[in-house]
């Protein structure tokens, strides 16, 4: 096979979006596209992938429940020596950071990660990446190799549509995982207690690294108790503990859509930008004028947030 | 417990304007500091040992001013600071980055590796994987909490949407650290003063036994590659004005969005 091999993603029995993202982008490099999916019930959720690959290999075993790099390994080691891709591709998630360069590492294959873009030229992959936190990006010419290793940003590629392919399933018993190492899956923790859900709110204020710090913060407050808004953040301003990690916006926090975005001081890093890109109005403040927010923001304003934050409270009697 | 963390000095880009000067990142005027995760897993290690004893050891490898991410570690409360300084490490991809980690880092008798989930230059998240691979450890990616244990670490890994997982991996581990894990203590001038008379072991190529070809640009995956600002004036309708017509014009847009009196 010279196709894409896609590594599915699965979590407390659903599939994962950005599996389907993989399928689309294999579908988009052409030729045949392989999704292997390791599951403890894998026919319960191959329905979503039947239809969008050539290929299904179902792997079942109990233990297989919850994702664990070192029963992974083996199965998809195999597949490749056996299968031989151009490209074994997975999201770049918890779980691709987790697989992916372990893959490269035991096979010995090139690695490219959290790619937003990927072409074939003449038998070697070309790579587009968002680095320095999305300020810049990075244009990767690889060296012709047999198989690559790749792991995809969420939202780079759409998700491939039904019926984009004709799938022939055929499903492998395992009888016995080979960990190399005693990983173990103990349990999945729900997330942080809220003292108000930011994923309800019709406006939020949201604040970033610009805001500077805790002092900063009563100002944003206003700013939002006279819009009666609710107050959210960045992820640098929850790791700060200037605002509790239940007010984080983004791919580990919350997903929010309110009629409003106001973002304040937040340079709008990918894992942001996942988080509020589909809100209804975004309005970005931002000091410098190539802050990436200001690509996914309807209006932007490009000033010292601590002179626009009293100016605008004051224009709602705050 | 004998705990090795890898540290980076990365260029500081989170309030800068980037320049890009032929294809490559213009770092003239930007300050380097130790990258953001890498901190957060020195400050980790430190509180590990300041828990329940031993000792932290630094590693980092890069160019010679690259030496002030080993002081500030150290001030920070680790114990000793290897650099990996080499001309022939300059354009390693991170397999080779892994493999020449992994030849000064295999006789060190570690308990617990750590480093940051990635860097914030390139965010790769994938040097520290491979090492684990090439020196035959189990790793766990995105801890947002480590609890040490006999013969194992129960670490907390981030996922996605709010939910995180437990797992448990049996020592000697790599583990990765996320950013907010805990809040990393300040850094003085006087503080890294008080370490600046510290050894810090130095380490080139030919001490590992790598031969030069092995390294570098030409042992690389990459064949070339190139940097680019994206693009500007696609995306947002940007308000145009003095301070007080800026905020008029964005108080009109949220009263019409959101329907406010």
């Amino acid at each position: 096979m010279s196709g894409v091999l896609v590594i599915a993603e699965h979590r407390q029995g659903a599939l994962r979006e950005a599996t389907l993202e993989c399928l689309g982008a294999a579908l988009a490099l052409g030729g045949e596209a392989t999704t292997l999916l390791l599951a403890d019930a894998p026919d319960a959720l191959a329905g979503e992938i039947t239809g969008r690959t050539h290929g299904l290999k179902l792997y079942a075993h109990p233990d297989l429940a919850a994702f664990n790099p070192e029963l992974y390994l083996p199965v998809v080691m195999d597949a490749v020596k056996a299968l031989q891709p151009s490209l074994v591709l997975m999201p770049h998630s918890s779980q691709g950071m987790d697989l992916a360069p372990a893959l490269a590492g035991r096979l010995g294959l090139p690695l490219v990660t959290d790619c937003t873009g990927l072409s074939w030229n003449d038998g070697a992959l070309s790579v587009q990446r968002a680095v320095y936190g999305g300020k810049a990006m990075q244009e990767l010419a690889l060296k012709p190799a047999a198989t690559v290793v790749a792991t995809l940003q969420a939202g780079a590629y759409q998700a491939a549509p039904a019926g984009a392919a004709e799938t022939a399933s055929e499903s492998v018993t395992l009888t016995e995982l080979a960990p190399r190492h005693a990983r173990r899956f103990l349990e999945y923790l729900a997330g942080v207690v809220e003292d108000v859900d930011i994923a309800e709110a019709d406006i939020l204020v949201s604040v970033g690294r610009g805001i500077g710090g805790p002092d900063n913060i009563p100002q944003a407050q206003a700013l939002a108790d006279a819009l009666g808004a609710t107050l959210s953040c960045s992820r640098p301003v929850a790791d700060a503990g200037w605002l509790p990690k239940s007010r984080q916006v983004g791919t580990s926090g919350k997903t929010v859509r309110p009629k409003i975005y106001l973002a304040l001081g937040i340079s709008g890093a990918f894992q942001h930008q996942a988080g509020m890109k589909n809100s209804g109005t975004i309005i970005a403040v931002n000091s410098d004028p190539r802050a990436p927010i200001f690509q996914v923001a309807h209006y932007g304003i490009v000033a010292d947030l601590f002179e626009v934050l009293p100016k605008l409270s004051e224009r709602f009697g705050g | 417990m004998k705990i090795l963390v890898l540290v980076k000095n990365v260029p500081e880009v989170a309030e800068a304007e980037l320049e890009i000067d032929q294809g490559a990142l213009d770092l003239e005027d930007l300050e380097m500091v130790v990258n953001e995760w890498d901190n957060y897993a020195v400050e980790e290690a430190v509180r590990i040992t300041e828990a329940s004893g031993g000792e932290v050891h630094l590693m980092t490898l890069g160019n010679e001013d690259d030496e002030d991410v080993l002081r500030r570690g150290l001030a920070m409360g680790a114990h000793a600071a290897s650099h990996l300084c080499d001309e022939a490490f300059d354009g390693s991809d991170p397999a080779t980055l892994a493999r020449v980690i992994a030849a000064a880092v295999k006789d060190g008798g570690y308990d617990l590796i750590l480093t940051g989930v990635q860097s914030a230059d390139l965010g790769q998240a994938s040097t520290g994987v491979l090492l684990a691979q090439e020196l035959g450890l189990p790793h766990a990616t995105m801890a947002i909490a480590l609890e040490p244990g006999a013969g194992e670490v129960v670490v907390t890994r981030e996922l996605e949407n709010n939910t995180s997982e437990k797992v448990a991996l049996p020592l000697p581990a790599l583990v990765t650290v996320q950013s907010g894990i805990n809040q990393p203590r300040y850094v003085s001038i006087m503080g890294i003063r008080k370490v600046r008379k510290m050894t810090i072991e130095q380490i080139e190529a030919d001490d590992l036994g790598l031969a030069e070809e092995s390294l570098g640009a030409a042992a690389s995956m990459v064949d070339s590659q190139s940097l680019a600002l994206p693009p500007m004036g696609e995306g947002a309708q940007m308000l145009e004005g003095g301070l007080d017509s800026v905020c008029d014009q964005a108080a009109a847009i949220l009263r019409e969005k959101g329907g406010l009196a």
